[in-house]
């Protein structure tokens, strides 16, 4: 069953690794414009949720369907395409071209996608400039702190007008302060870009920039406020 | 908080009416509970009797009289010592939360489902001062972000008990 109006939502989702089940029935949805959190104790099947929700792995059954199309019909290619046009990706960490300057990495995507580099670097300017990073456009990530790095991811993810973020503990690498002020850019630009997240998170000062939040236990996911 | 002091305290940088005292609380201090006018003249006649003000000056403008108080040496004295001693830390060994979990397994009820009930109404207070810090200025920010780390060590703590309700059910079974 999927939510009305809900633009990725999976039903009954199933995957296990060996005889170790990491999803065991998980039910989700996410509308456009909302964030929802996925919390959850470690090895709970968060990251696996999040993982299939991305067509990054495929679940052993179950369904997910994005903006009306299941995402088990469509073959390898078509999914990475998906991927890459409908979705962006903020992880922890590690997720930055080294040899990239910042605005090269945040005008990747856009240049996958058959942007030319300028009309690129200058999309990925005007993003670097609302996620308060412009001025280190020149510099290699290895040149910049952990925080302005990780607005460059989050810039990096929304340059090239996804509908869906995935962020995987996106501020577990950075201190109190940082890891605020990057939710709270990543939450108003997708927010006023009309863009869904789906926030998996451990920390509850993080998910509670969400607008509702998931919980996963033993591979089920239990949304406590709505039935999803 | 000790209101007495505070307003001790906003003395310090000169004398004020008592109308002008709530108004500076309310502003800095009061956030969702302003003071009430009767708290404040109450508070003001005890620090009064206490010689820790003095009235510097009396006027009447053509309304009611309106006092307005100083601080003495003995107020000064006295925000110094309040503002060295520590706060006593809570030792948070009362916990009704606890209390339900228990009674919760005592009468065969799902300890599980009153954790969750107490997860799902802390989140949906973090996300009400999340917004307001969100809108708000660092004062907004810096009592919010109070409340919020207050919230959040009881949601790791019901996070620990709902991974331990196996081991305690063994322990308070009936």
């Amino acid at each position: 069953m999927i939510p009305a109006g809900s633009l990725l939502a999976a039903h009954d989702l199933r995957k296990a690794y060996g005889p170790t089940p990491a999803l065991d029935g998980a039910s989700f949805s996410v509308h456009p414009g909302e964030v929802v959190a996925v919390m959850g104790p470690s090895g709970s099947g968060k990251s696996t949720l999040l993982h299939c929700l991305a067509g990054i792995i495929t679940p052993d059954s179950g369904s997910i369907t994005y903006a009306g199309r299941e995402l088990s019909t469509m073959s390898d290619a078509e999914r990475s395409a998906l991927r890459r046009s409908e979705f962006g990706f903020v992880f922890q960490f590690g997720q930055l071209v080294p040899e990239l300057t910042c605005v090269e990495n945040v005008a990747l995507p856009m240049r996958l996608n058959g942007t030319r580099r300028k009309a690129a670097e200058r999309i990925a300017l005007e993003w670097m400039e609302r996620l308060e990073v412009d001025d280190i456009g020149a510099k290699r990530p290895g040149e910049v702190s952990g925080g302005q790095g990780q607005r460059v991811a989050v810039a990096r993810a929304l340059a090239a007008s996804p509908k869906v973020i995935f962020a995987d503990e996106p501020t577990g690498a950075l201190d109190s302060l940082n890891g605020e002020r990057v939710m709270q850019l990543l939450t108003d630009a997708a927010r006023s870009s009309n863009v869904a997240v789906v926030l998996v998170t451990h920390e509850a000062r993080v998910a509670a920039y969400s607008d509702r939040d998931v919980t996963v236990r033993d591979g089920r996911a239990r949304d406590l406020e709505h039935a999803v | 908080m000790s209101i007495g002091h505070t307003l001790l305290g906003l003395l310090e940088s000169g004398p004020r009416h008592g109308y002008d005292l709530k108004r500076t609380f309310d502003e800095k201090f009061g956030h969702d509970r302003p003071l009430h006018y009767g708290q404040v003249y109450s508070t003001m006649s005890r620090l009064l009797k206490n010689g820790l003000v003095e009235v510097d000056g009396v006027e009447t403008d053509g309304g009611p009289e309106r006092k307005r108080y100083a601080i003495t040496d003995a107020g000064i004295t006295d925000v110094a010592t309040w503002l060295t001693q520590p706060e006593k830390p809570e030792p948070y060994l009362q916990s009704t939360l606890y209390t339900k979990v228990v009674l919760a397994m005592l009468t065969g009820r799902s300890a599980a489902d009153v954790l969750d009930a107490q997860r799902s109404e802390h989140l949906r207070m973090m996300r009400i001062l999340t917004d307001r810090k969100r809108r708000g200025d660092l004062a907004d920010q810096l009592i919010c972000d109070h409340a919020l780390f207050h919230l959040e060590a009881d949601l790791r703590w019901l996070e620990l008990t709902a991974a331990r309700l196996g081991q305690l059910a063994k322990v308070v079974a009936p």
